[in-house]
């Protein structure tokens, strides 16, 4: 489906060590120009390392990254004028405002006035933004927040975009604002690896990587990952998830749960598993109010996917 | 190396010095502060040195004389002592720092051969003091005997009178008003520009890590070298203005006459803030929270400059070690060269010597401040 001519990111046997954890262990992958890769994993797979050694701003033990046909090992500095990195902590000056953090970043990059004057106001202007422009960027919300280190990310236009969980503690809005600027820049041919937390988010990749303690558990599309998963998503509406959970749990055909916001997700063998759950937790006394199937998560497929895994290996 | 960059930081790092006013406040007024804590605090300034007597020939002269130590006002007499041993013991109990010794043949030398003799006994536990409180002693003696060879010109014959007569006064050389605060209040000055100047730039790298903003400084294409240059420019005029302050104070405060150039005056003390504010520099790169930065900074800075620049210890008459040691201490130079320029008004063929070695030493730390910073989290 993607086979890329000449990758924007390429990747291979990258591997980290901090004493004895492996926080990357062997990755290889590669991003093609105008595709965006998500890297999903639960806190600690190695998302954050692995950004790190592609912005060159944290050595790889083992391994080789080319960007853009640059080695990245060999001349980082050359590699950083073609990439953005937005990193998982706000990384702007809170004492300077969104103009001043603009033309930092601008100046650093040595972009044309007029082009980042220009590329800045079109930017902030899309991110409903133009009339903070004189505030200071610790007075911004979580969302504005980001929404300018995006900005100031691209002002020098760069080939490859790293971002890491740019989203989280977003408000809704101004995360689909970001995801809307992220789609134009697809299709200006813009690489971009993308972690998040927020595992919705990464239905809306082009293809995306699960990692699990530093090592590729999969890589495919979002909807191919999908279909890798057996049996049917049932979501189970009650207040009181927790119990529910360790309920369903006990009960055969359920092959794993998952708390959600309004109750919990139940992984399924076959659909007409409902009614047993329904009769189960009637007679544990909780109150269910719905019961229905529903389209899995990304998060239903990755806690799926790594049950399937370790009954796998134990056998 | 690219202009536009080091801008971009000068730009930056400013508009934060000028955003964070409280910290500005401080970095100005520690050096007022200062000058005044330690201008007025360090009992280097001697004055009512204690001082015994012990007049053997109890004349009209010895009297004289005694009279004119207990009138200055850099000696108070505690009190006249009957023999040697008095004179020991109050030395050896610290109730006085100098004592006076009046030999029985005193009066008549001075008529013989215009040469009067006393003896000093000096505690010299506090050497600075004891150096101070002979040469005030001296001044003292000579003063008297001026006088005495004068009247006694006078009272010989009316033919000289049409004379000048011939003023012998004793000078201190390079400091001849005795005063020591003039000898130390540049000293201060240099203590002061080096502990500001290194707390200035010590919180500058380190402040960047413990505010997260170094992952994306570091993520640009920026050069350690422009990152020095741009981060030390702004902290270099702050540090100009208050070494502005401190000499201002130090000759319109403290009084303490300058007698050099002001582009010599500048340009020196432009180098010694190059050096500190390299010391900082450094040191916030090596650690990268702010409070340890900060301490060790201070350390690295106060003293040396205290104790090895030859601002209160004077180098000579330390042990060879510790001489040998001074010379790394950059302070050593910029008192050397400031206190010449206060006190001497020291020429710029003077200087030749210490102002090259302050210029190396600066060309050296500003060649090792911009290699230091490593773009890396590691
Ligand atoms: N600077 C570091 N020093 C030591 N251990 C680290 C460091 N950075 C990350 N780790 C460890 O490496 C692993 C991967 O961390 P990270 O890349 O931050 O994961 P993620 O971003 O997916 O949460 C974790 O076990 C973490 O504790
Ligand atoms: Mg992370």
């Amino acid at each position: 489906m993607e086979a890329p001519v000449a990758a924007a990111i390429q990747v291979s046997g990258l591997e980290k060590r901090f004493g004895a954890v492996v926080a990357v262990a062997g990755l290889s992958f590669a991003v093609a120009p105008g595709e965006i890769f998500g890297l999903v994993g639960p806190d600690g797979a190695g998302k954050t390392t692995t950004m790190r050694m592609l912005a060159s701003v944290m050595r790889p033990d083992v391994g080789s990254i080319v960007i853009d046909g640059i080695d990245v090992l060999a001349s980082p500095e050359q590699a950083k004028q073609h990439i953005s990195y937005m990193p998982q902590r706000f990384g702007l000056y809170d004492d300077l405002t969104v103009e001043e953090n603009i033309r930092f970043y601008a100046d650093l990059f040595e972009v044309p006035r007029t082009v980042w004057q220009s590329r800045a106001a079109a930017m902030l202007d899309a991110a409903d933004m133009t009339p903070f422009r004189k505030r200071l960027a610790g007075q911004l919300s979580g969302g504005m927040k980001q929404k300018l280190g995006l900005t100031c990310s691209l002002v020098h236009t760069p080939r490859v975009l790293l971002l890491d969980e740019p989203t989280t503690g977003v408000d809704p809005l101004s995360r689909r604002e970001f995801w809307q600027i992220l789609y134009s820049l697809r299709s200006e041919g813009v690489a971009m690896l993308i972690s998040t937390a927020y595992l919705d988010e990464a239905e809306r990749c082009d293809r995306v990587a699960m990692l699990h303690d530093g090592a590729m558990m999969y890589c495919d599309t979002p909807a191919k990952l999908k279909e890798q998963m057996p049996g049917v998503m049932l979501e189970v509406v009650t207040d009181d998830p927790r119990r529910a959970h360790d309920v369903v749990l006990g009960l055969s055909g359920v092959r794993g749960a998952l708390l959600v916001g309004n109750g919990i997700h139940v992984h399924v063998d076959r659909r007409d598993c409902c009614a047993q759950i329904a009769v189960a937790l009637q007679a544990e006394g909780i109150a269910a109010t719905d019961i229905d199937a529903v389209e899995p998560t990304i998060e239903d497929l990755f806690v799926a996917l790594l049950e399937q895994k370790k009954t796998g290996a134990s056998k | 190396m690219r202009w536009r960059r080091i801008q971009a930081i000068v730009v930056k790092e400013s508009l934060q010095i000028v955003r964070d006013s409280r910290s500005l406040m401080i970095v100005l007024l520690i050096p007022l502060f200062q000058m005044f804590m330690l201008g007025y605090g360090v009992s280097l300034d001697v004055q009512h040195i204690p001082l015994c007597a012990y007049d053997r020939e109890g004349s009209q002269e010895s009297q004289a004389l005694l009279h004119r130590f207990s009138a200055s006002p850099y000696f108070a007499l505690q009190g006249l002592m009957g023999s040697y041993g008095e004179v020991e013991h109050n030395l050896d109990a610290g109730q006085c720092r100098l004592a006076i010794v009046i030999p029985s043949g005193f009066s008549k030398g001075l008529a013989d051969a215009g040469k009067g003799t006393v003896q000093a006994l000096l505690d010299a536990t506090d050497s600075n003091t004891a150096n101070l409180a002979a040469n005030y002693a001296r001044a003292v003696v000579t003063n008297y005997s001026a006088d005495v060879q004068m009247e006694f010109v006078q009272k010989r014959g009316g033919t000289v009178q049409t004379l000048t007569p011939v003023e012998v006064q004793a000078r201190v050389w390079f400091n001849e008003d005795l005063v020591s605060r003039n000898f130390i209040v540049p000293g201060i000055v240099a203590l002061v520009m080096a502990i500001v100047g290194a707390q200035l730039t010590s919180l500058t790298i380190a402040r960047e890590w413990e505010r997260g903003t170094m992952e994306l400084l570091i993520s640009t294409p920026v050069e350690p070298t422009e990152l020095m240059i741009g981060k030390l420019f702004p902290y270099f005029l702050v540090g100009m203005v208050d070494a502005c302050i401190c000499l201002g104070l130090a000759v319109f405060w403290f009084n303490v006459p300058f007698r050099g150039t002001l582009p010599a005056l500048f340009f020196t003390t432009g180098l010694f803030l190059t050096v500190v504010l390299c010391i900082g520099y450094y040191v916030s790169v090596a650690i990268r929270s702010q409070v340890g930065a900060s301490q060790v900074a201070l350390l690295l800075t106060m003293l040396p400059t205290t104790l090895l620049s030859g601002f209160t210890f004077p180098i000579d008459q330390m042990p060879m070690a510790v001489q040998a040691v001074t010379y790394v201490v950059s302070a050593r130079y910029y008192v050397t060269i400031i206190k010449a320029l206060f006190l001497k008004g020291a020429p710029w063929g003077e200087l030749v010597l210490p102002i090259l070695c302050l210029t190396l030493y600066a060309l050296i730390m500003v060649f090792f401040a911009s290699r230091a910073f490593r773009k890396t989290l590691d």
